[in-house]
């Protein structure tokens, strides 16, 4: 992926049509935030899936919109925009949120992990696979938020029980409604899956 | 969305002092404020971030319970003493929202939530509450889900927080830092404001002044506790009606009774007519009916909404028939 190295003076320049679009720069270290211009643009360096993102953004940016929007992770879906969906569900320091409620810009130096950063190379992490193998979904819009949080449910230890799992996965909701096949991969996944999984 | 600034002050007094201007507003967990900003319902234009300020301890010590404003409802509810010695605290948050809004949403800010009365939120809607003066079109209007008791010809928005009304039944204290950098308690009890005429004014909390803990010093009554919850699904909803109930029974007698109720009030709703009906009786089915007959006293319904009166005497039946079995 190769993104454009945009400075602060086109931002500036165009922050009347990019209004709520952040840009983005790769960066090795991580500069002190520097608030800048009228509209208090901040540079922020945030680590998702063990990579370092350098963004210049507005601090009225969510989560979810730099993660699609600005460094193109786009598997992190929007539904609701409201917490209500959790289609939006990633991993913030180990505990799974809904990044549509989440400022980017508190997020430096917290660590990201989205649906992207779940596999090992080309070896699907072990919820993935298992709700490929149960058809854990139909048209695929909540997956990914459904995955980040059985991921997270396994290691929470909410997974003891259909019940359980029930409960502890009503923060995501599925339109095509495939919930027995969620239900039955999480419950496959939990016994899979190893510690830190 | 408009824009706005963000600081994160890393001392108390700092975050207080710089509170008080009335273009400024708290962010803590965020998952109010987030929507309250998306839909333009608040617009401040500049946010002050409570993360830094070392506010999330949860610390139990000779039977008092601390609770920093900061702790997550997750951390809360999970907590083994808090699960242990109050019950009905840990089950008001599990029962709360989500798993992910769990692991955001903190203390301070659930107590804090704005009314999800849906006129409220919609800015192409007057509302008193979110523009004073403009009106209420919930009274004539859907009022399914507003409150039915504590309500004013000028607003029936329901408080809609699970955790206060278990804090409410179990005698929490707040304490405050005001911008001046003094520390202050204060009841939950008298926290909270009846709409009256100033539906916009919600509680006491003066500008500039920050929760910085939620107090439980009395560990007895909390024991034997617990918070049911009625909604329209079985999960992440929020409550049509809920109780939060506690019990202190000594020689087969009620000697200490506690009732709140949730879903029906302007504000957390605490029964002291219930309570004092309970006191010095032998549970029975009997006697949590009779007792809360009493519930309906003073409810002002609409025809969408009273169905709350009979629906709250059932839910803290079957409560408190939960915690006496
Ligand atoms: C989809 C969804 C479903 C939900 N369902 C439920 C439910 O069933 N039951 C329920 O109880 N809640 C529910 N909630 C609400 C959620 O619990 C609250 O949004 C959350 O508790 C607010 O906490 P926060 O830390 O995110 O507050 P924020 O959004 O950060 O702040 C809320 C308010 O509190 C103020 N504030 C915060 N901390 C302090 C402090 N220490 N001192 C002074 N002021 C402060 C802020 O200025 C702001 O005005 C739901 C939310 C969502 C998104
Ligand atoms: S998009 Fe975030 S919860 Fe629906
Ligand atoms: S698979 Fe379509 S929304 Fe869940």
């Amino acid at each position: 992926m190769s993104l454009p190295d945009t400075t602060r003076r086109t931002i500036l320049g165009t922050v009347a049509t990019l209004a709520a679009l952040p840009t983005v720069s790769r960066a090795d270290i991580s500069e002190p935030d520097a608030v800048s211009g009228g509209l208090g643009l901040q540079n922020v360096t945030l680590q998702v899936n063990g990579q370092q993102f350098r963004v210049t953004l507005e601090p009225r940016v969510s989560l979810l919109d730099v993660l699609r929007e600005t460094i193109g992770l786009t598997g992190t879906k929007k539904g609701c925009d409201h917490g209500a969906c959790g289609a939006c569900t990633v991993h913030v320091d180990g505990r799974r949120i809904v990044s549509c409620l989440t400022l980017a810009a508190r997020c430096k130096s917290k660590k990201i992990v989205t649906i992207e950063g779940l596999s090992n190379g080309g070896d699907l992490h072990p919820v993935q696979a298992a709700f490929l193998h149960h058809d854990g979904f139909q048209c695929g819009y909540c997956t990914p938020g459904q995955i980040m949080s059985a991921v997270a449910l396994i290691q929470e230890g909410h997974a003891s029980s259909a019940d359980e799992i029930r409960e502890w996965m009503s923060g995501n909701i599925c339109r095509c409604g495939a919930y027995p096949n969620i239900v039955a991969a999480v419950q496959d996944a939990s016994g899979n899956v190893t510690e830190g999984g | 969305m408009q824009n706005f600034s963000i600081t994160s002050p890393s001392n108390l007094p700092a975050a207080a002092a710089a509170g008080q201007n009335s273009d400024t507003a708290f962010i803590a967990g965020g998952t109010d404020m987030m929507q309250l900003l998306k839909n333009n319902v608040i617009t401040p234009s500049k946010l002050i971030d409570l993360e830094k300020l070392s506010l999330s301890e949860i610390k139990s010590e000779n039977g008092v319970l601390r609770l920093g404003a900061m702790a997550t409802m997750a951390d809360v509810a999970a907590h083994p003493v808090v699960r242990q010695n109050w019950p009905a605290i840990s089950r008001a948050l599990l029962l709360s929202a989500s798993p992910q809004v769990r692991n955001m949403g903190t203390m301070g800010g659930n107590l804090l939530q704005r009314t999800r009365c849906l006129y409220f939120r919609d800015t192409g809607f007057a509302c008193n509450k979110r523009a004073p003066g403009s009106g209420c079109p919930a009274i004539p209007g859907d009022s399914r889900d507003l409150a039915i008791l504590g309500t004013s010809p000028h607003c029936i928005a329901t408080h809609p927080s699970d955790l206060p009304v278990a804090l409410m039944a179990l005698d929490a204290e707040l304490e405050l830092l005001t911008p001046e950098g003094t520390t202050r308690r204060m009841s939950l009890s008298k926290f909270y404001r009846l709409p009256g005429t100033t539906p916009h004014i919600e509680s006491n909390l003066e500008a500039g002044q920050i929760i910085t803990a939620v107090i439980l010093a009395d560990q007895a009554i909390g024991r034997l506790s617990t918070y049911l919850k009625v909604r329209d699904r079985t999960s992440f909803a929020f409550a049509l009606v809920s109780a939060a109930v506690a019990l202190d029974i000594e020689d087969g007698l009620i000697k200490n009774a506690r009732v709140a109720l949730g879903g029906v009030g302007t504000m957390p709703w605490r029964v002291h007519q219930v309570e004092l009906a309970l006191c010095g009786q032998k549970p029975s089915d009997r006697v949590f009916e009779l007792a809360t007959l009493r519930i309906g006293e003073g409810a002002q319904t609409t025809e969408m909404n009273a169905f709350k009166v009979k629906l709250a005497q059932r839910t803290v039946v079957r409560a408190l028939q939960a915690i006496s079995a």
